[in-house]
């Protein structure tokens, strides 16, 4: 029997961390901003079947970047722990720090078992209050750990360099034109500090409103709207939720 | 550094397992006994409130499905204002007769299965699609059918492809039929479908066929013991609602208030309601 090669604990894990953060960075970048009548997710994407930003129950939103198979069973395993939740309490019983805290338990133990290989993936939950300051947005980064994020966060790529762009310019109380402008400035740049122009065909977007009447807050802008409010002069719109409510897949 | 799955808090394998995109499967999966029909049964019959009257009618444009709102338990009236008829989505509703307190799970169930297939797949699922996943519930709830217990729901919808409204009905063995024009179910359904057969038209408009049900129930309830008509002095009234291609709208309480006073006025000269022509 030979005898393994001894690695050390500290060198295994930086290895498994390393490996997960190459992972996530390869895929594109996508931020989550709060305005004043909600939560905005945007990010680039080519695909139209494909989403990063979904749907879990009334008033929590999911977003992902990394590898897609991975992060899709997550969201899936979110929406029917979400589902089951509310089934046995109560709709009003499901937040996103239960669902939180369940994703952090499961990544966090695929990150620390040996015998799996560590999700190449970063999330990020949001939950849309009755007022601003009921707003939460948690960030999970493949290893297990919560960070409580306050306005703005980015995940994936580009990162961190995204973030601090958007932590000098995000305020409190923008519109929903202004948050969705300052987004796309921030995914446009390039790591080395030069803009390209991102089309709105590539832009996947989805709000968390808190003004719309119906239970369920979450829905995906496209098409018509999304281009009404990308040419939108800051001043001009305030009003968020357009009456035409546009079904997802168009 | 190896875990235990079951120590950690981390999602149990059930939930990340890919495939099903139906919250009746993942139930039936991971937590059978929370599925109505997995719970082992006592002997013997079992009494319970029984739900009653339905009725749905199509019109061009869309479909209005209204039920009473007495629940009854042998010859007592259990309840006076229970709710049978909810939205079972954006495009369809879903009117419940039988056991009461079944039913209400039932639809609860049903509605977390279309939303949750919708969450899952990004899409919603055909009208006949789901009129099938209410077929498949009604069939697994046949046992307690057996004991008295069932549950006999009217399904009706906005279909999006034929851009018309439809009504299905079922038995308690989960058989489903499509019903043309108007349907009626529960104890009282024999004096619905009756009045119905005389009044209905097929080019009716919305008000006209919001009409037409409400005058249903009351012909219901006035030949049915277990079929409640509309209660002035307490304010309770038919619930009545409408889904066309604009989706599911439930008539406020003035508008329904308004359906049955006219309805009844009218019944202060004309007892047994509207005349047919004899020929």
């Amino acid at each position: 029997m030979s005898t393994p090669f001894y690695v050390s604990p500290q060198q295994a894990m930086a290895d498994r961390a390393e490996y997960a953060r190459k992972g996530i960075a390869r895929g594109r970048s996508l931020v989550v901003l709060q305005y004043t009548d909600g939560i905005v997710f945007v990010g680039e994407n080519p695909s139209r079947a494909l989403h990063k930003f979904s749907e879990i129950y009334d008033r929590i939103g999911f977003a992902a970047a990394g590898k897609y198979n991975e992060y899709e069973n997550l969201r899936i395993g979110g929406v029917r722990y979400a589902d089951l939740r509310g089934y046995t309490y109560d709709r009003d019983d499901v937040t996103a720090r239960g669902l939180a805290n369940v994703y952090a338990q499961t990544l966090g133990t695929i990150f620390s078992s040996a015998g799996e290989k560590p999700y190449e993936v970063e999330l990020v939950v949001a939950e849309v209050g009755a007022e601003p300051e009921g707003d939460q947005i948690y960030r999970l980064p493949h290893d297990g750990s919560i960070v409580d994020e306050h306005g703005s966060v980015a995940v994936g790529g580009n990162a961190e360099q995204i973030s601090s762009f958007l932590d000098q310019r995000h305020r409190d109380g923008m519109s929903l034109a202004e948050a969705l402008k300052l987004a796309v400035q921030a995914l446009s740049r390039d790591t080395n500090g030069t803009e390209r122009e991102i089309p709105a065909e590539r832009l996947e977007v989805a709000v968390l409103d808190r003004t719309r009447p119906q239970k369920r807050k979450f829905k995906r802008i496209v098409g018509r709207q999304l281009s009404r409010l990308m040419q939108a002069d800051n001043a001009a719109v305030t009003k968020t939720d357009e009456p035409s409510d546009e079904a997802p897949e168009e | 550094m190896e875990a235990n799955p079951r120590s950690t808090g981390r999602l149990p394998a059930a939930f990340l397992t890919p495939g099903s995109s139906s919250f009746l499967d993942f139930l039936a999966a991971h937590s059978p006994e929370m599925l109505p029909g997995g719970r082992k049964l006592p002997e013997g019959v079992v009494e319970a409130p029984h739900g009653t009257t339905i009725v749905a009618a199509t019109f061009p444009g869309g479909v209005v499905l209204a039920g009473d709102r007495r629940a009854t338990m042998g010859n007592m009236i259990a309840q006076r204002d229970i709710e049978k008829v909810f939205p079972a989505d954006e495009f369809s509703a879903v009117g419940i007769a039988g056991t009461a307190g079944l039913a209400v799970e039932m639809v609860k169930l049903f509605q977390l299965e279309l939303e949750h297939f919708e969450k899952v797949e990004g899409a919603t699922l055909s009208l006949e699609g789901k009129a099938n996943r209410l077929s498949t519930m009604i069939r697994g709830n046949l046992g307690m059918a057996m004991q008295g217990l069932a549950v006999v729901p009217l399904f009706a919808g906005w279909d999006e492809g034929k851009e018309k409204g439809r009504i299905f009905s079922y038995d308690v063995t989960g058989g489903r039929s499509e019903e043309h024009g108007f349907a009626a179910t529960g104890s009282g359904s024999i004096f619905a479908r009756g009045s119905m057969k005389k009044l209905y038209r097929a080019d009716l408009t919305e008000q006209q066929a919001t009409t037409l049900v409400v005058q249903a129930l009351y012909d219901a309830a006035d030949d049915d013991s277990a079929t409640g008509g509309p209660d002035m002095a307490r304010r309770i009234f038919p619930i009545v609602t409408v889904i066309t291609e604009e989706g599911f709208r439930r008539l406020s309480e003035d508008e329904s208030s308004g359906l049955a006073r006219s309805v009844t006025e009218r019944r202060l000269e004309q007892p047994d309601g509207p005349r047919a022509a004899l020929l």
